[in-house]
Order: structure tokens, then sequence, then C-alpha cells
């Protein structure tokens, strides 16, 4: 007869997060001498038309911190690698888990995503189609979206009881973006949908953003205002099929800051706050990303004559 | 007739082809092909537009800008050499997506124009 065992990860320590942050850093400089600069903005929920140039490969890490009422401080990550399949089509899988502090380390569950602009030309507002598959438990707390009636206690109950809730889910977006004397203004209605039951769900994301100095300088520069971008983020529910309203819902509003580093590094960061009594009260997220140039290129042979 | 239906098919896909190719500068609206490059005379403008190239174009187009010898193709060409500033700065804006060329709207105008007077540079 099999005998089930229960795996309880031990809680996050401090020096597992000065590890895990000294090993981020070490790849950093080991792959440094193969990354490009991307063109992303600094959102960490709103998608703008900008897609992964083709052949290139970003990873970038999504994490959010943040302490529900009721419940103990975690920190959660998503892990997206992100591939330029087209210039009108980019790939993404995410790998989603999280840490609660008193509690447990556990790896949530992964997405599949495709994003296609279905126009070649740029537009005026640029229309990008965004298509989902999730497959993640109860426990996942990455929120990369807002959608239908959530609590804050939905992020509160312990890990071990939160895993049992397993999630199929469609999501479809349409994401609307446009550039504007160098501004990017992004929205994005979100719809999603369990595969097993439960209704339609929505949410909406908006973003604007720009970098603090248009022009290079014409020598290289790390820390210079052409390499920051800053703006802000709106995003929450906007309840379901049922019940399409404001209430029950959380909605954020989020400062965000990107700031371009050499050898295709960027970091990003934006504290959210919530501004409904279903909210989070304050949501602190960190994005790195490391973008890796042309990377089908390294399976084929040099073409005569080219450099 | 079925044979000569797909014949007569694929000279006209051909010749569609063949005209698409050749005048990408016609598809450019007459108000951006007139543009002058507002930047041209600004000291460190092409030193700032190498810079802008090598964060941007280098990885498809290598630092010789002559291509891979593929489908990315060579920016030392007659092509550039015939543009006006204004059809530079649109492609680069529009991309052409259908063919791998990104969309650089989201880059500042002023690096769009940083990086049209480095293109002239190198002819």
């Amino acid at each position: 007869m099999p005998v089930r065992t229960h795996h309880r990860i031990a809680p996050p320590t401090k020096h597992r997060l000065t590890y895990g942050l000294a090993c981020v850093l070490a790849s950093t400089a080991f792959f440094s001498a193969a990354f490009a600069l991307g063109q992303d903005k600094p959102y960490f929920v709103t998608y703008s038309h900008d897609l992964e140039e083709p052949g290139n490969l970003e990873i970038e890490t999504k994490t959010d911190v943040a302490r529900p009422q009721g419940g103990n401080q975690y920190g959660a990550t998503a892990v997206e690698l992100e591939y330029g399949t087209r210039a009108w089509w980019t790939t993404e899988l995410y790998l989603d888990g999280q840490a609660t502090a008193q509690d447990s380390t556990v790896f949530t569950g992964w997405r599949l995503e495709n994003r296609i602009r279905p126009l070649m030309r740029d537009h005026v507002i640029n229309p990008v189609l965004y298509i989902e598959y999730e497959n993640i438990s109860g426990a996942d707390k990455t929120i990369l979206e807002f959608v239908g009636h959530d609590s804050q206690a939905d992020l509160a109950g312990p890990n071990a009881e939160l895993r049992k809730d397993h999630q199929h889910e469609a999501e479809l977006k349409l994401i609307l973006s446009s550039n504007v004397h160098d501004w990017n203004i992004s929205e994005n209605f979100i719809a999603e949908k369990n595969l097993g039951h439960d209704p339609w769900e929505f949410g909406y994301a908006l973003a604007a953003s720009r970098p603090l100095r248009s022009a290079e300088s014409g020598r290289e520069c790390t820390f210079c205002a052409q390499k920051f971008t800053a703006g802000a983020e709106a995003y929450g529910g906007l309840g379901n099929t049922w019940a399409l309203t404001l209430r029950d819902t959380s909605h954020y509003i989020a400062p965000v800051v990107g700031w371009q580093l050499p050898k295709g590094i960027r970091l990003s960061f934006s504290p959210g706050f919530g501004l409904t009594a279903s909210s989070l009260t304050r949501v602190y997220r960190v994005g790195l990303a490391f973008e890796f140039e042309q990377v089908g290129n390294w399976f084929k042979k040099p073409a005569e004559g080219a450099r | 007739m079925r044979k000569s239906s797909v014949l007569f098919l694929i000279l006209l896909c051909a010749s569609l082809a063949v005209a698409a190719s050749s005048s990408r500068w016609a598809h450019v609206p007459a108000k951006d092909h007139t543009r002058v490059n507002p930047r041209a005379t600004q000291p460190e403008v092409v030193a700032a537009g190498k810079l802008v190239y090598s964060d941007h174009c280098l990885q498809c187009h290598k630092a010789n800008a002559m291509g891979d010898g593929r489908k990315r193709p060579s920016l030392r060409s007659e092509r550039i050499r015939t543009a006006t500033d204004g059809d530079i700065e649109w492609f680069l804006r529009q991309g052409d997506l259908g063919h791998g060329m990104p969309s650089w709207s989201s880059l500042p105008e002023a690096q769009r124009w940083q990086l049209v007077a480095y293109l002239r540079s190198i002819q």
C-alpha cells in the first residue's frame, strides 16, 4: 500500500533570500555578454503594444510583497520567459511561486500566453489580442491581474488549504496602446473564465509612462535621465457576468519607475496602494528583467560574409 | 482553364510582391516624406544615434550595419541613400512586422531622429 507523505517546506529565512539574491546577481554577471536592450515598459499588470523583438528571449521576475489583513506577510514571484516568435507575435511562459512567513514556500502553477498584433502598421491606437491558459492553485499570490470579486481573505489563508483549490482558467485581454509625444498610454480589458465552472470575470488595467529624458546624450551612461521611465498604473476588478459591478472588488493605484541598465538588464519598482476595503493596503512590486538577443541564432550556422 | 487561372494568380502575387518590395517609400505619407531631421545639426547627434543603434539595432543588423546576409538587410544600401530623413523616421516608427522589423514607435522621437542621423553618417 503506497504511503502518502506530506512534505512541508521550511519557512523562508533571511539567509535564503540573501542566497537567492546572490544567485540572481551571479547569473546576471555570467550571462550579461549576450544581453540586448528591450523596449518594454515598467508596468507590472498592464500590457502595452510592445512585443518582444523576434528571436529574443527575455527572462523577467516579477515579485510582489504584501501583508493581507488577518494573514502573514508573503512574497510571490512570477518568472516570465518571453520569446519573440515573430515581430507581431510573442509567446510567454510564467512559472509562479510564493513564500509566506510562518507558513511555507510553494510552487503555485504556470501560465502560457500569446500576444498577437493583428494590424501590421502603427496606428493612433494599437490593438493587441492576448490569450492565456492558466494552471494555478488557489495559493497563487502573484496577482498579475485583478478580475471578478475578491477580498484580502483570498490571500490570507494557510498555503496547505489554499493549494487544495486548483484552477484551470482561460484569460482573454484586449490591449489598446498608444505612443503620443513620448508618452505611452495603455488600456487593457480583461475577461477570465474558470474552465471548470464559474462565470466570466472581468477586470481592467490602465497605465501611462514616459522616459524622463527623450534624447540620448551621446555618451554612454548608466545613471542618467534617459535610462529612467516613470508613470503610473491603475487596475482592478469589474465583477462577473452575474454581477457586473465595482462592489466587492479591489482597485489599486500604483506609481511605476523603470531603470534600463547596461547589458540588457532592466529594473522596475512599483508601490501599489489599495483603494477599496477589498484591496490590500499596500503591495510592493519589484521586477528584474534580462534580455538575451537572438537566441535562435545560437543554434544556426553563420551565413558567409556576415560578421 | 484551371492551369491558366493558377498561373494568373501566381503572376499576380509575384507582381504584387515585387511592387511591394520596390516601393516601400511609396507608402510614406507626404507630410512624413518631406520632414527634415530636426536634430541633424546638433553636436553629438551621430554619437547619440550610434548608441541608439547599439542598443536596439545592432543585434539584427550587426555592428557594420551590413545585416546577416539572410533576412536582416544591410542598412548601407541605395534604398537608405535615396530615402529622405522623413522616410526613414516613418519606417522606424512603423516597422515592417510582416517581415520581422519591429515598430520602434516606443522609442522617443528624438532618439529616432538621432538614429536617422547615424544611418546617414554610415552610408
